[in-house]
């Protein structure tokens, strides 16, 4: 791990209560890799997602995402949606959370927000319709376009989004992440509820997005034929604590990883181990 | 077969009637039970003071009668006319007609809002009804960018109004002021006093912000009543001057508009030219609604309202976004309310009741959230129905709900119900109301 670092995570923590849910974490991302963040049901991985997405304000630790120009950025001290906006985290939901009402077309367009407010001159400019705005909202439509067409919803685009299918929404919630231009990706259980042909669907689409586009991603994830296939490096968790990391192979072999999933939930156990052979 | 058939149609049909039946009864022993002592006996004081009743058993039988009557016929009628709620088929050509006439409903219905003062010039009690529910047009549509788009719901809105209203008669009376000069002041002040009640309640949803917001449509009718030495109290503001047209008065003088045009004068110039003036302010609401809802700050006020947690995530303010919301709607509140001073000449406390702001909510709701329309078509059924319901007198709050009540059934999300796409790559579809959110306060 002396790579080009993304993010680096050093000795988060996170107490609720007199609960620990996060000890002592310590972790780093690599640019333009995918890294995956697995463990046993309840071992924190949630927390420190919402911890570097913003969602909750560690008890300790740092949270310091470097961009490509060098500028480091302290995510622990940053308000949620300015870490969206500034340090260009962009993430999705364990249940997924569109705009149900909204086509498509529109969930795209809102996460374009922050570029189409600064062309309207903060709603003024457009109110009047100057052309530049005109030309920034043309080119945002293009970008939902595109986005729209590589999850292979083009022909949807202006249906409401809560009419989708589960598979659909949970690829559109991804393209409108996509849509914010982030750095950084971070999904949270992207596969959960998909079947395995969907699953491989969007085992590609984030590959593509990987090495078309180079954008970092960290995800959490159950489905182990999902992170061993695409992941660059796996951290994993247990009760709050890194237990391994390394690449996948590496971490299949581990024991203490293994130990670990047999003592929480034999299925994901034999998971683990069958996805190995 | 075929008998057979018919004889379990005839069964059913049976069991149907039975279960009717067993269903007024029970209604009627309910309303036995309730009416008996409320409507069945009387009591009264009598003259030195002892308790006298007597009994109203006729009285009593009738209403019991006309519960079980009316049981039997809303269960016919509701057999008749299917589930609430089912899908129900209709032709494609009525659906077809009835896409039509939606397409042209709007600018038929400003066409005539225009032709107004043409056709009743003489009437001038239409065009007083006309100009009041213009005012809450233009209030349902101020309101409905709070309610509708963003999903805040606002119970105080009339403090806006009052805001308004008050700016423009303090600064008119006190500084001899122009209408012209006042109405962006009043709307920039409303808007002001939107986003200073916006920062408390940011944190707020739903029912909390709800109780916020009534509070402080109170606190404001509070102030106006106590704050004597500026609002004049509970004697309200009076001599407010009346718009000019440009500088030119509307009255009898020498130099007034009726004079310079060489034509006679008449008290009706006035009211048609308020009548203009208000529907210019309400297309004014409506234009600049329209063209916020399809730029970045209005799809991010909808987004607010399906939900906020994503909004946060995909880098938008949302404490920005909340409070633009509140002060565009407020500031449309206070251009209704310098347009109210300036009609009414006489403002006092009494006009910015709780009951100002439930009647606007409830045009809105009543609209279909979010629905420009929508809102439109429901201030005129509920102000101008409330006209129409005059004749009976007493009975006409009674008429009245049962109206909004049969209208909550049947259309239970107003009377225009879907939501329109605000950008489309192929073709505009009409989006149902049952993805759409109400909002979480």
């Amino acid at each position: 791990m002396s790579g080009d670092r993304i993010l680096s995570v050093d000795q988060l923590t996170m107490r609720f209560g007199g609960i620990v849910a996060v000890q002592d974490l310590s972790f780093a991302a690599e640019r333009h890799k995918i890294t995956a963040l697995i463990g046993p049901n309840g071992a924190g991985k949630t927390t420190v997602f919402n911890c570097i997405t913003g969602f909750y304000r560690p008890t300790g630790g740092t949270i310091r995402l470097t961009h490509e120009d060098g500028k480091d950025i302290a995510i622990e001290r940053l308000k949620d949606f300015r870490i969206a906006k500034q340090a260009k985290v962009a993430r999705t939901f364990q249940n997924i959370r569109l705009f149900p009402g909204m086509t498509a077309l529109e969930n795209l367009m809102v996460a374009q927000h922050n570029v189409l407010m600064r062309a309207s001159g903060l709603t003024f400019l457009g109110l009047i319709g100057v052309p530049s705005y005109r030309s920034a909202e043309k080119s945002a439509i293009d970008l939902a376009t595109t986005w729209l067409k590589r999850v292979g919803l083009l022909e949807r685009a202006d249906e409401a989004a809560g009419n989708f299918a589960y598979g659909d929404q949970r690829r559109l919630e991804i393209a409108r992440a996509m849509c914010t231009e982030p750095a950084l990706l971070c999904l949270d259980e992207p596969a959960a509820g998909l079947n395995a042909r969907e699953s491989a669907a969007l085992s590609e689409l984030l590959l593509s997005i990987r090495n078309d586009l180079g954008t970092s991603i960290l995800l959490i994830e159950h489905d182990m034929s999902v992170v061993m296939e695409i992941s660059d490096h796996i951290v994993v968790m247990d009760h709050g604590v890194k237990i391994a990391q390394g690449t996948p192979r590496e971490v299949r072999d581990d024991p203490k990883v293994i130990a670990a999933y047999l003592g929480a939930d034999e299925e994901e156990a034999i998971a683990v181990m069958e996805s190995g052979s | 077969m075929t008998v057979l058939s018919t004889d379990t149609t005839q069964a059913n049909r049976a069991a149907g009637l039975l279960a009717i039946l067993k269903r007024a009864f029970l209604n009627a022993l309910v309303a036995l039970v309730l009416f008996s002592l409320m409507i069945g006996i009387r009591t009264e004081a009598g003259s030195t003071g002892q308790l006298t009743y007597w009994s109203r058993f006729g009285d009593l039988a009738s209403l019991v009668g006309s519960v079980l009557g009316g049981t039997i016929v809303i269960e016919l009628l509701r057999q008749w006319l299917g589930p609430v709620g089912a899908e129900k088929l209709v032709p494609p050509a009525v659906q077809r007609g009835a896409a039509l006439a939606g397409r042209f409903l709007a600018p038929a219905l400003l066409i005539f809002a225009i032709m107004v003062p043409v056709i009743f010039y003489n009437q001038r009690y239409i065009l007083d009804l006309g100009i009041l529910v213009l005012t809450y047009v233009m209030l349902g549509w101020g309101l409905n960018v709070v309610v509708g788009l963003a999903g805040l719901l606002d119970l105080g809105y009339v403090a806006f109004y009052a805001v308004g209203a008050y700016s423009y008669a303090l600064l008119a009376t006190n500084f001899g002021w122009s209408f012209w000069i006042c109405l962006p002041l009043a709307g920039i002040l409303a808007a002001m006093w939107g986003v200073m009640l916006g920062f408390p309640v940011l944190r707020l949803r739903g029912d909390y912000l709800a109780i916020v917001t009534l509070a402080f449509g109170e606190i404001i009718r509070l102030v106006i009543i106590n704050w004597q030495s500026l609002t004049g109290g509970p004697n309200g503001v009076s001599g407010i001057p009346r718009p000019t047209l440009f500088g030119i008065p509307l009255d009898n003088s020498d130099d007034g508009l009726a004079a310079k045009l060489g034509i006679e004068f008449s008290p009706t110039h006035r009211i048609v030219f308020l009548f203009y003036l208000i529907l210019a302010l309400a297309l004014l609401t409506n234009w600049v609604t329209i063209r916020l809802r399809r730029l970045p700050i209005g799809r991010a006020w909808e987004a607010l309202r399906e939900d906020e947690v994503a909004c946060r995530a995909l880098g938008i303010n949302t404490t920005t976004t909340k409070l633009t919301a509140f002060a565009t709607g407020a500031m449309f509140g206070g251009f209704a309310g310098a347009f109210f001073a300036t009609r009414q000449g006489f403002i006092s406390p009494e006009s910015f009741t709780f009951q100002e702001s439930a009647l606007v909510l409830a045009i809105v709701v009543l609209g279909g959230m979010g629905s420009q329309l929508g809102v439109a078509l429901a201030a005129l059924s509920m102000i101008g129905g409330f006209e129409l319901f005059r004749g009976l007198e007493g009975y006409r709050m009674l008429v009245f709900g049962w109206a909004m009540v049969l209208i909550m059934i049947w259309r239970p999300r107003g009377l225009i119900g879907h939501r329109a796409p605000t950008v489309y790559l192929k073709k505009a579809q009409a989006i149902s109301s049952d993805l759409v959110k109400e909002g979480h306060g």
